[in-house]
């Protein structure tokens, strides 16, 4: 990875991981009432898929989604005012922390029912299978999704249709609570796609650029025609299923394990990467300052915008925009729309 | 005018949509068979080729979800599930996504999504091939649920439905398939949430769908040689559904009957009776009746198949009853019928 790429990684793991300490106070004050689910610790993963990405793309996420939303550029006073509930939020809040939307960045909105955006990122691909306009979707999902059924469904829908689809499996090992060694016979995610003659590649999820070159090859794949692919991107999820509590109850295991993974803090390593290739403190500062100021500025937006108006409480069940969308053949009906 | 089966205006709406629009597909199980969903969908794969009628893998989560995420993605989408029973296997991208995604992100994105499960009952298929499901999504929020009665309705509701610009499942019963009206020929749509009045009546008004419409009108026959005339609406769209046209018909009647090919509880007739009692009260000369299906599973064996599904007896013994009871006393129920289907509680 050039200099260039890397500082721009860094900046943007180092922007999820200052907005998610700020989310994580509201939390603890109260502030923020939404299930928020952070990323910290595994940002290396949406930033190395996300910068590989290009325009017209698209993201689909899960729960654990603030990195994915952040790492493709997408506003960060919209994800802010989103999980204080306020109306200027990305999805004027109506979706907190779980739901995000960034449709000029490619995110259609970010759910959290398990794996459920998984299949709806084979259609995106489909849709640009039939197109034939050069997207590529990606998948992110944890190592849980993969124990649903439509997960499976999903890899032999892409495979089958051979279509421009990234699955990105962010393997931190527990599923809420639970870890991998409970619930699966063998540490072999990464094979899961053998079967549908997808492949499967492990990788350590907390090297951007390993993660970078991965999703670039991945979505040349891809976009060559040549379908599917599937990352094992092995990583630690720092802090609990959800809130900023560092999560050592679930026992002295995840204890030990955790004093490891943070000595192998994605940002860290990039950033001592970025020395080796000749960047100056200086710079590095330049970078964090320049998060710090997009963070306090981001806050104080947020903070100032106004709360969504009762009134709108019955709005948007249906969407409106969609009917005037209407076909050159029937411009009576358009008229009359 | 020209006449098509039922059958053939679903084909011919797929047809026509198809080649006007290129966002337009269609997938689902069967599709390629020669018998698995009817004649609905006969050869298109040969007109539009197999990547826009995609006959798939047996994953109705997967194929539905897909559909979802290439709706976002600004195709038009049509999923077929050849059986709605079938369809409990797709609910989380009916149910948790597509119907939520536009309140979700207050209206930025809109799912336009046509999901088409056929109703296939009758034939000793018994529990699990035989389901009429539709009051299970008429419940959820964001959905739109239409339910075509007649050839004109089927092509003119599918030609609605993909471009209203919000999921709608189009339910088509497969016991409507054979029967034939008058079809234009050029693509026209059927507004959703405008009821059809089938039949004029002054002595009792008989909401009905799909199915049930053809059922109520051979009822409606049956009662007028006893002299009663029924008002038969064809809801045609069950949600949002017409309470004006119903009201009114109501307020001219005074007397409600509404048949519903699902089961009674918690089912499409409750959420009808319970807003024409809320709306026009006053105007009712008798407690309404639904005629439903029993609260039981379907049968296999004919004999209690054939006790299972509401006919155009049932619902012209209802009628004659609630015409002809005095308001004041409710015990006095028809006798004739066979338990379950005439409900009165």
């Amino acid at each position: 990875m050039n200099r260039e790429t890397l500082c721009q990684c860094y900046r943007l793991m180092l922007l999820i991981r200052s907005a998610e300490e700020k989310i994580g106070d509201w939390v603890e004050r109260g502030e923020a009432r939404c299930p928020c689910h952070l990323y910290i610790g595994q940002e290396a993963i949406a930033v190395g898929v996300g910068t590989a990405m290009r325009a017209g793309d698209t993201l689909w996420g899960n729960h654990r989604s603030h990195g994915h939303y952040l790492a493709r550029e997408a506003s960060l006073t919209g994800l802010f005012a989103e999980i204080l509930g306020k109306a200027t939020g990305c999805a004027h809040g109506r979706g907190g922390s779980m739901h995000l939307i960034a449709k000029d960045q490619g995110i259609l909105g970010t759910v959290p029912i398990v794996a459920a955006t998984i299949p709806l990122a084979v259609g995106a691909a489909l849709a640009s299978s039939l197109r034939r306009d050069g997207c590529v979707s990606v998948a992110f999902f944890g190592d849980g999704a993969t124990e649903e059924g439509h997960f499976h469904e999903s890899l032999n829908l892409a495979a089958v249709y051979k279509l421009p689809v990234i699955f990105v499996c962010e393997n931190n090992q527990y599923a809420s609570h639970l870890h991998w060694s409970e619930r699966r016979p063998a540490a072999n995610l990464h094979e899961v796609g053998s079967l549908y003659r997808i492949p499967g590649i492990c990788l350590d999820g907390n090297d951007v650029e390993a993660v970078h070159e991965a999703s670039l090859r991945a979505m040349e794949r891809a976009r060559a025609g040549a379908g599917p692919s599937f990352l094992e991107c092995r990583t630690y999820r720092w802090r609990g299923h959800v809130g900023p509590r560092w999560d050592i109850d679930v026992g002295l295991k995840r204890r030990d394990e955790l004093h490891d993974w943070l000595a192998r803090c994605p940002i860290r390593r990039a950033k001592e990467r970025l020395r080796k290739l000749g960047v100056t403190e200086a710079e590095l500062s330049a970078i964090e300052q320049s998060v710090q100021d997009s963070i306090a500025q981001a806050e104080a937006e947020a903070r100032a915008a106004p709360w969504p108006d009762e009134g709108e409480l019955l709005h948007h069940v249906y969407c409106a925009a969609a009917p005037l969308d209407l076909p050159w053949f029937m411009p009576s009906i358009r008229e009359a729309a | 005018m020209r006449e098509l089966s039922y059958a053939a205006a679903i084909r011919e709406a797929h047809q026509q949509l198809l080649s006007e629009d290129d966002r337009v597909f269609v997938i689902g199980q069967g599709l390629w068979s020669p018998w698995y969903v009817g004649n609905t969908m006969t050869d298109l794969e040969k007109e539009f080729g197999r990547n826009r009628i995609i006959d798939c893998p047996v994953s109705e989560n997967a194929t539905t979800g897909a559909a979802v995420g290439a709706a976002l993605s600004g195709m038009r989408p049509i999923v077929v599930h050849p059986r709605m029973d079938f369809m409990t296997l797709a609910v989380d991208p009916i149910v948790n996504q597509a119907a939520n995604w536009s309140y979700l992100f207050a209206g930025q994105i809109g799912v336009p999504l046509v999901v088409r499960p056929i109703i296939n009952r009758g034939g000793e298929q018994g529990a699990q091939h035989s389901q009429a499901l539709q009051a299970f999504f008429m419940h959820v929020p964001g959905v739109k649920v239409v339910m075509p009665a007649t050839p004109e309705d089927a092509k003119g509701l599918l030609v609605a439905a993909v471009y209203d610009g919000n999921p709608v499942l189009y339910i088509d019963d497969r016991w409507l398939y054979g029967i034939t009206g008058p079809v234009p020929r050029h693509m026209y749509m059927t507004p959703l949430g405008v009821a059809a009045v089938r039949r004029r009546g002054n002595d009792i008004t008989v909401v009905a769908s799909s199915y049930m419409v053809q059922v109520a009108l051979h009822a409606a026959d049956r009662l007028k040689e006893q002299g009663i005339e029924a008002e038969v609406i064809d809801l045609r769209t069950i949600k949002p559904w017409d309470k004006d046209t119903v009201c009114n018909s109501v307020i001219k009647t005074g007397r409600l009957l509404v048949a519903d090919g699902t089961w009674a509880t918690g089912g499409v007739a409750a959420e009808i009776v319970a807003a024409v009692v809320s709306r026009v009260f006053r105007h009712l000369k008798a407690a309404p009746v639904r005629v439903c299906l029993p609260d039981t599973p379907a049968p296999t064996s004919r004999t209690l198949e054939q006790a299972y599904y509401p006919n155009a007896n049932t619902i012209a013994t209802a009628a004659s009853w609630l015409v002809r009871s005095d308001p004041s006393i409710h015990d006095h129920r028809p006798t004739a019928e066979l338990p379950g289907r005439i409900v009165f509680d």
